[in-house]
């Protein structure tokens, strides 16, 4: 598998990305330029007003980085791609079985069964460190329940309702696996445009930044990112990325956000509360130190359950998104979703 | 058959190699460095230059477009040799640069045979033989163009041409000789599982 690449986030404002020959060339409002040799980068996030030339997009499309632009509060603005890659004939399938009823059916429960799974076992690990408390297990076995239920179904409504429910109690337990008191960081259910509390801000800026990742990696294997099975169509929406998260969140989001409030590695004091909206926000020096740790994290390594490799965690993505490709043109008897041990 | 619908020659080789290598490379575009084909690029980039060159006789000619109408296939030769016959006469020769030693021998002789009946058919000539150059150890091998080969040749163009019209890959199939130096061994996963059988097996242990 090939090795896990550096995503370069850019968070300084008045910064300026050019080209210059094989490197990044970073010049700063204050302080030294900074050169970065493009090899070894797969992906650029710039947050707020940074600038790029269009020879530097252009050179990053041809070398297959992805470039994104956020705003500073981690809104998605716009993203620059390249030539289509990959594979005519597997769009094709993707689509048909997008217009399947139980094909499309059937995958959307294995995307559902993967989030379930991987929601069930945050879950129990938190009950096997910390020991159980009712909502923790009564949630447990809801999932439990649903995970078997779904093997058997095939209907893309069914999924979506059984993924509603499922994440409504998740959401429920979610206090229970917070084991710091401060009232910060209480949450009482997911929030979102804006996030209002600190838990809920940073689940927001993961979401983002996996969204990111699963949708480079789908459009690395050819997959049309916005045709997705459990999410429908809808002009301008990752669907399939979006599909994708369901099952890798819990793994890569909430897990990280949990052990960062439980380590004390974010404090109360590193949030900011829009007086006017209400809108949570990481303050700047805190959003480097969460974006190292999801770099950090990505480095963990772990073996793959269904290939068996061992692979750095930051790779999950591209592992799925290649396995549901091999599943679309007819070499998988099935998509496998991620299970977390 | 339409121009468009030709096929690179390099396919060849990957076709006899394992056709599911070849058809991951030229149907699901699908390519992965790995230090044996980093190795090969290097060697090509002096090739790959193109130009002619003049010695004692010999006439070489680097990187020399190729199509056959026959085969229905394109490409570049690395290196064509035309030998004086006579003076005015030059005869063809092609030649093909390879990392390492010889291996798989059969894939280089037929990529060889095309390149040979692409030049029979743009120069109105008949090729009797090629040569293949190994670069370590430094050893130019003769590849006698017989009617076994040319067979061989025809017969993989055609399953190349099948395989890439109704873009469905042959089945994964681990063969140990070839598919741990195969740079595509990550993508391909011949070792790999039913997903179905393996979600059953994984739910119903888990969640008793």
């Amino acid at each position: 598998m090939k090795p896990l690449q550096n995503i370069l986030y850019i968070t300084k404002p008045g910064a300026y990305l050019s080209k210059e020959r094989e490197t990044i060339h970073i010049r700063l409002e204050e302080g030294p330029d900074v050169k970065i040799p493009i090899h070894g980068i797969s992906g650029i996030v710039c947050f707020g007003t940074v600038g790029m030339s269009p020879w530097l997009m252009g050179f990053c499309a041809e070398r297959n980085v992805a470039v994104t632009f956020l705003t500073d509060t981690g809104r998605f603005l716009a993203r620059v791609h390249g030539p289509m890659h990959g594979n005519v004939l597997l769009r094709r399938a993707q689509y048909r079985t997008a217009d399947v009823a139980d094909q499309s059916g059937t995958l959307a429960a294995a995307f559902v069964t993967g989030k379930l799974y991987n929601c069930r076992q945050a879950l129990l690990r938190c009950i096997r460190d910390h020991g159980e408390t009712p909502a923790l297990r009564e949630t447990e076995k809801l999932l439990s329940d649903r995970i078997r239920t779904l093997t058997s179904v095939e209907d893309c409504d069914t999924a979506r309702g059984m993924e509603g429910d499922a994440a409504r109690a998740y959401f429920s337990a979610f206090p229970d696996l917070i084991r710091k008191s401060d009232p910060a960081f209480a949450f009482s259910g997911r929030n979102r445009r804006p996030p209002k509390d600190a838990v809920n801000a940073l689940l927001s800026l993961f979401y983002t930044l996996l969204v990111h990742d699963v949708r480079s990696a789908l459009e690395t294997v050819g997959l049309d990112s916005a045709v997705g099975f459990l999410h429908k169509d809808r002009p301008g929406r990752p669907s399939l990325a979006l599909d994708m998260m369901e099952e890798l969140r819990p793994v890569f989001c909430d897990r990280l956000t949990v052990s960062l409030i439980n380590r004390e590695q974010v404090r109360a004091s590193d949030f900011l509360t829009n007086p006017d909206s209400g809108a949570v926000t990481l303050e700047d020096e805190a959003r480097k130190r969460v974006l190292a740790a999801w770099q950090k994290m990505k480095q963990e390594t772990l073996t793959h359950p269904f290939t068996d490799e061992k692979i750095a965690k930051g790779l999950i993505p591209f592992i799925q998104a290649r396995l549901l490709a091999r599943h679309l043109r007819g070499d998988l008897d099935g998509y496998p979703p991620f299970l977390w041990r | 058959m339409l121009e468009a619908d030709f096929l690179p020659v390099s396919g060849m080789q990957h076709m006899i190699y394992c056709p599911r290598q070849c058809g991951l490379i030229h149907v699901d575009r699908e390519w992965e460095e790995n230090r044996f084909t980093a190795e090969g690029r290097v060697l090509h980039e002096r090739v790959d230059e193109g130009g002619e060159q003049e010695k004692s006789g010999v006439r070489h000619c680097y990187a020399m477009p190729l199509k056959s109408l026959s085969l229905g296939l394109f490409g570049v030769a690395d290196c064509v040799e035309f030998h004086k016959i006579e003076k005015g006469i030059w005869h063809p020769v092609p030649v093909e640069y390879k990392r390492g030693k010889p291996k798989l021998i059969e894939a280089d002789r037929v990529q060889l045979c095309a390149q040979a009946i692409c030049l029979e058919e743009m120069l109105h000539t008949e090729i009797t033989e090629g040569f293949l150059f190994y670069a370590s150890p430094r050893r130019r091998e003769t590849v006698p163009f017989d009617a076994a080969l040319r067979e061989l040749t025809r017969q993989t163009a055609m399953e190349y041409h099948s395989m890439m019209e109704s873009g469905v890959l042959p089945k994964a199939r681990y063969r140990k000789d070839r598919c741990d130096r195969c740079s595509l061994f990550d993508i391909c996963q011949p070792k790999a599982k039913s997903a179905r059988l393996w979600l059953q097996k994984r739910l119903s242990e888990d969640l008793t």
